[in-house]
């Protein structure tokens, strides 16, 4: 590079004949300095993604009677800070710290959930009503994210066939559809587009009405926090955990079957159905095995999440390589 | 190509009362072992995340992705040295390019490790088999792995007499693999996100720039040479 015009070189050639130690010594190191705060700033600023702090307890709710058998996995909790500051909720947002971090602008109270479509008399009814009209139960489940990490939950709540017998459904309702909170002031991860909004899920009538089906309303004998789909959410342990929708205000039952947000979202690889099954890779990993959040390895995954002598009759005849 | 270790001036304060002899001052000392002290810095850092719990619920998979997105940020950076020169006339950016480039290797040596340890690397139940029809049947695995496999001909031969060794023009023709690494890096991180495309988006976009900014000088030199415009024309090197 000789930019410079022959006539200023003199200048450098000067400085170069009597250089300044200490000068010199400050300079590199100054260099040296603002060389690694830059690079080593910039590469944490771009690559670290800072874990989320503890939140405030919720109220307690109780604890309730815990039924034994499928009800009750007999594996170890996930430690509650584990499992309110690892979540997937992209409604705060897509990096599994931002539900913790967010979750303060959710408001739960006063809420509503409407309960309508093939039903005998549609209604909108306030959450403490609808909780006060089943007694809580502690279930613990095995909890299986489809991107193949695991967690075991103390949930609270109450199971989804009481609710489906109390809506009261006619002769045509063969689905159960679940609608979460749409408000942009209170998800502001709905400002963005990278799902279609409010998130949908939805059941087949008969999944719905099996007793591992659960509405949860709280975790670990406290009110449910936000971060984990306060105040009313869907619990189905035997299928991936993105079937489990949070936040819910509305509960359609249909003759159709819905459209569900993540098999609109990505239909290749996510489908309906979404039932845990070791044997059905995602395209882009295995589903043999999965991690226990609290562990470093991998275990394998088990069938229906374990839950097969429950709920493997509901699907005799599917083929769920198909009806993934 | 610089050499990253011996700064001429580091030895300064040592002869401060005697008049000191002459010699090439450089203007640059101190950047590359900053490049070097800085682009270890997250690895300082994610040890020190890894024994105060901070890492998360899932340090293994914090782990993978921080390890994964160190190595494509700093392999981009180095593949900014030349756009950069050919904008502004800076030549220290080249000087740090090895570093970079070494730097990134290592992460991404990283990378590969932590995956083969989550597959069971340290279980006793570790299997080769399940590694290989990983890296065969998925795409998203094949095309990170194979960036890995590329790095490594570029890392051996990023040093002293590799390019006398291979001969200039056989070297930089090896080199500009490195294109196709950052190519394949992209489209790894771009398949490995489950929705949000913005961040695999973002570094793609900028790779492409750096990439286009290359051809677009390159036709813009050629262009006034042939032009017979090579009087008022920056000369090379």
């Amino acid at each position: 590079m000789t930019k410079l015009p022959p006539e200023q070189t003199p200048k450098s050639a000067e400085s170069e004949k009597t250089p300044n130690p200490r000068r010199e010594f400050l300079r590199s190191a100054g260099i040296f300095t603002g060389t690694v705060a830059a690079l080593g700033g910039g590469l944490e600023l771009l690559s670290r993604k800072p874990g989320a702090e503890a939140q405030a307890l919720p109220d307690l709710i109780g604890q309730a009677k815990r039924p034994l058998g499928p009800y009750d996995a007999k594996d170890a909790v996930t430690p509650y800070e584990q499992a309110t500051t690892y979540n997937n909720f992209y409604e705060f947002g897509t990096d599994k710290a931002d539900p913790a971090r967010m979750a303060a602008s959710l408001r739960t109270r006063p809420w509503t959930v409407k309960l309508d479509g093939e039903v005998k008399k549609a209604q909108t009814v306030d959450i403490d009503t609808l909780q006060s009209w089943f007694p809580l139960e502690d279930r613990i489940y095995r909890m299986r994210c489809v991107e193949g990490w695991s967690m075991v939950m103390p949930w609270l709540g109450f199971p989804l066939a009481g609710l489906i017998r109390r809506m009261d459904p006619t002769g045509k309702a063969k689905y159960v559809q679940f609608t979460s909170l749409l408000d942009t002031k209170q998800f502001p991860g709905q400002r963005s587009s990278v799902l279609t909004w409010p998130y949908m899920e939805a059941l087949r009538i008969d999944e719905a009405l099996n007793p591992l089906a659960f509405m949860a309303v709280g975790l670990n004998g406290r009110a449910l926090p936000g971060q984990n789909g306060a105040p009313l959410r869907l619990v189905v342990p035997w299928k991936y955990g993105f079937k489990g929708i949070k936040s819910i205000v509305q509960i359609t039952l249909t003759e159709k079957q819905p459209k569900t947000t993540w098999s609109i979202a990505a239909p290749d690889e996510y489908g309906f159905y979404a039932n845990v099954n070791p044997k059905v890779d995602h395209p882009r990993w295995s589903q043999a095995t999965e991690r226990r959040i609290g562990e470093l390895g991998r275990r394998p995954t088990l069938m229906f999440n374990g839950y097969a002598d429950q709920v493997a009759s509901l699907y005799s005849g599917l083929d769920l390589k198909k009806n993934f | 190509m610089s050499k990253a270790t011996p700064s001429p001036t580091s030895s300064g304060a040592a002869t401060a009362a005697r008049p000191v002899p002459r010699r090439k001052v450089s203007k640059f000392g101190g950047l590359g072992p900053g490049i070097v002290v800085g682009g270890l810095v997250p690895m300082a850092v994610m040890l020190w995340d890894a024994q105060t719990g901070a890492l998360g619920a899932n340090p293994v998979q914090r782990l993978q992705l921080q390890t994964g997105v160190l190595s494509l940020a700093l392999l981009i950076l180095s593949l900014a040295a030349t756009p950069l020169r050919l904008v502004t006339g800076w030549t220290w950016p080249a000087r740090v390019r090895k570093a970079l480039g070494l730097l990134a290797f290592l992460y991404a040596t990283l990378h590969v490790l932590v995956y083969l340890v989550d597959k069971g690397l340290l279980n006793g139940d570790f299997g080769l088999a399940t590694v290989v029809d990983d890296v065969v049947k998925r795409p998203f695995i094949t095309v990170g792995f194979t960036a890995w496999l590329l790095l490594i001909p570029l890392a051996l031969t990023s040093f002293k007499g590799s390019v006398k060794k291979l001969g200039f023009a056989r070297w930089t023709t090896l080199h500009k693999l490195v294109y196709f690494v950052v190519a394949l890096g992209v489209v790894h991180y771009w398949w490995g996100v489950k929705k949000d495309h913005t961040e695999p988006l973002i570094y793609g976009l900028v790779a492409a720039t750096l990439l286009a900014l290359r051809v677009i000088f390159k036709d813009f030199r050629s262009k006034k040479k042939a032009g017979g415009m090579g009087k008022t024309a920056t000369p090379e090197n």
